[in-house]
């Protein structure tokens, strides 16, 4: 077997007012071993609710799966009791959040967090784990000495290394990685990702690369998935989704992004907002913003089309519009 | 004093705002932070003035301190002749009409119980611009739709509405007294792309048809590159480099400015650019040591570096770069 993740039919609904959120919609999705996926969409899209499904990390009562599965390794997520999740979590699937700050606790040393982890999946003594610990920093650049030291007295690039040799330090098969650098300046985040890259390629990780950066995704990443009302609209490798975009939304997203290599001045933004997901549409759920909206659109929802192993969920390459070759 | 404003007003054709040897100084327990410190630029009438710099290196500050929200330790801030810094206050309220500013938050930065129509309004309350309410009514109306806001939002709550709108309100909000110059610090920074694309059209049709002068403050450089026509790149509270938009980006001349631009992650396939990561993080802004603040973390590090500040000097026809080796990169 060489998919490491199967997600089939997965639904998540939130449930608050006596209203249901909708956040993730029968989504299917394939991660194979040793791959960088990119997640890519916009706030509200269910990119996080996925990563946390992943881990079976769904808070109730208000959160739920509803609906759906989700192998790791073959093992069924949804099935495993909460001594298996222990083992599973932090050991094969780590996560990196986007804020380092919430990410780490603020009254133990650095140290102390990433022996414990190592300490409870690895058997290591405390000696034993400590003295990890402090390999763990190095490897990501932090003087194994500063081990004693209070997230507080970190900067918020050197919070995020900690966080990252967190991760790692159980060498995970599988890592989601939630938006690891958003909350970072550039050249910090350029250090981070260079040391993340380096890491993944020595340990041969898996990761699930969640951003809404175009730019992260194209110099990160294998393959692509675009995101989109809890749906996975668009999904091929880089080059397939960079080189031609099919989706609407995906050919939107490029739009609305300034180049830096183009000259033009208007940028062609995407017109409207994402549905509420408490009442999401009954067709296509882009049909509202779609340029390329067609009757049907309104009408019936979207089927999976595929391409050469380029997914995408859309009535324009489905037969009822124009085939993907006229694109463009 | 007044030679100072005279001469400002001789060069007024051309430069709405020149900021001159402005610093500012917050006192800490551990001795002065140098937020801003020293730095000398214009912005010319009816254009964009692009300021980028990773936080910390002083550019929110400076936005603040041209529209007077904050008070300058020293240095001069010409608007249209007028220093900004000792104007008295009764001047300051004119002046005020004229100069605006955009927030980044969208969430933080308007009331969230005040309806669309009377934060829109508040700004014509305040200077009674408007004498009854039905022209306040007409002339909220008329900033929503220029700003593009629907009719029936008029009464409505900012959380009723999105990122993207609540910006927006903002937007009228800064329009409402016919300013002439707008500090935009980060107007787009918490909105995703497609909105964020949205706010950036909106802003550029403004700036046509009311020919506005804008500062725009950011760390995201394809949009600095996108919206400005000069920027603007400090680093720990000084400029190490100022140019015209399209020549920076091609050349940077600073080893910082080319650090930054080489970290820009491009969505694009075919660019695999030689990546500049620098080493280690910004040093403290508090009691810096003599020498350029960038030093630290330099590739190019020479003795002379460390020994005095390097001056802002034009290495080449309008680029002004900060530092001893920028020949090297022309």
């Amino acid at each position: 077997m060489d998919n490491l993740l199967e997600i089939r039919d997965l639904a998540v609904h939130y449930y608050s007012n006596r209203k249901v959120v909708e956040a993730v919609n029968h989504l299917s999705l394939d991660m194979k071993k040793g791959t960088v996926l990119g997640l890519v969409g916009e706030t509200g899209a269910g990119k996080t609710t996925l990563a946390l499904s992943i881990v079976n990390m769904i808070r109730g009562p208000q959160g739920k799966i509803v609906q759906g599965s989700l192998r790791f390794n073959g093992k069924d997520i949804l099935a495993m009791g909460r001594q298996e999740l222990r083992g599973l979590r932090g050991k094969d699937i780590a996560m990196i959040f986007q804020d380092p700050m919430t990410a780490l606790n603020p009254v133990l040393p650095v140290g102390d967090q990433i022996a414990e982890t190592v300490i409870r999946h690895e058997g290591l003594t405390r000696a034993q784990g400590w003295k990890k610990a402090e390999e763990m920093l190095e490897t990501v650049g932090i003087p194994g000495i500063r081990s004693r030291e209070y997230p507080h007295q970190f900067s918020g690039g050197m919070k995020q290394r900690v966080v990252i040799a967190l991760a790692l330090a159980c060498n995970p098969v599988l890592l989601l990685a939630d938006e690891p650098t958003t909350a970072l300046d550039v050249t910090i985040q350029a250090q981070v990702l260079d040391l993340m890259r380096k890491l993944i390629r020595e340990n041969g990780t898996s990761v699930l690369f969640i951003t809404h950066s175009l730019g992260l995704v194209a110099e990160n990443c294998d393959e692509v998935a675009t995101m989109y009302a809890g749906e996975i609209v668009e999904y091929g490798t880089v080059d397939q989704v960079f080189g031609r975009p099919l989706h609407p939304y995906t050919r939107g997203l490029f739009g609305s992004l300034p180049r830096l290599r183009d000259s033009q001045r208007r940028l062609t933004p995407i017109p409207g907002l994402m549905p509420d997901p408490t009442a999401l549409p009954r067709g296509c759920y882009f049909a509202p913003r779609c340029p390329d909206k067609m009757p049907v659109c309104g009408e019936i929802h979207p089927r999976d089309h595929l391409f050469e192993g380029h997914r995408v969920k859309c009535h324009l390459y489905g037969g009822n519009g124009r085939e993907a070759g006229n694109e463009r | 004093m007044s030679g100072e404003a005279a001469a400002g007003m001789a060069g007024a054709e051309k430069n709405l705002v020149r900021v001159a040897k402005l610093k500012k100084y917050f006192s800490t327990p551990f001795g002065n932070l140098h937020a801003v410190d020293d730095i000398s630029f214009d912005i010319r009438r009816g254009s964009t003035l692009g300021m980028v710099g990773e936080s910390g290196c002083g550019k929110s500050t400076t936005g603040r301190l041209l529209v007077r929200l904050l008070e300058a330790t020293a240095g001069t801030i010409l608007y249209d002749g007028i220093d900004v810094t000792t104007a008295p206050e009764r001047d300051m309220k004119t002046l005020r009409t004229r100069m605006q500013m955009i927030f980044q938050d969208p969430y933080s930065s308007i009331n969230p119980r005040h309806t669309v129509a009377s934060l829109i309004g508040e700004p014509l309350r305040i200077h009674k611009i408007v004498h009854n309410t039905t022209e306040f009514e007409r002339r909220v109306r008329e900033l929503m739709d220029t700003v593009g806001l629907a009719d029936r939002l008029y009464d409505a709550y900012p959380h009723e509405l999105d990122g993207g709108r609540r910006q927006r309100i903002g937007i009228a909000r800064a329009l409402a007294l016919h300013p002439q110059f707008i500090v935009c610090d980060e107007p787009v920074s918490a909105l995703d792309v497609s909105i964020q694309a949205q706010i950036l059209n909106l802003l550029m049709d403004l700036q046509e048809k009311l020919g506005l002068t804008y500062l725009f403050i950011t760390h995201d450089l394809s949009v600095v590159k996108h919206i400005s026509e000069d920027i603007v790149i400090m680093y720990l509270g000084q400029i190490v480099e100022r140019g015209p938009t399209g020549e920076l980006f091609d050349k940077p001349l600073h080893p910082y400015s080319r650090a930054l631009l080489s970290a820009i992650p491009l969505p694009e396939l075919d660019t695999r650019r030689d990546r500049i990561i620098l080493k280690s993080e910004v040093s403290s802004p508090i009691e810096p040591p003599p020498g350029c603040r960038f030093a630290p973390r330099c590739a190019h590090v020479r003795p002379e570096c460390t020994a005095a500040d390097p001056a802002l000097r034009e290495v080449s026809p309008g680029r002004f770069a900060a530092c001893v080796l920028a020949e090297r990169f022309l």
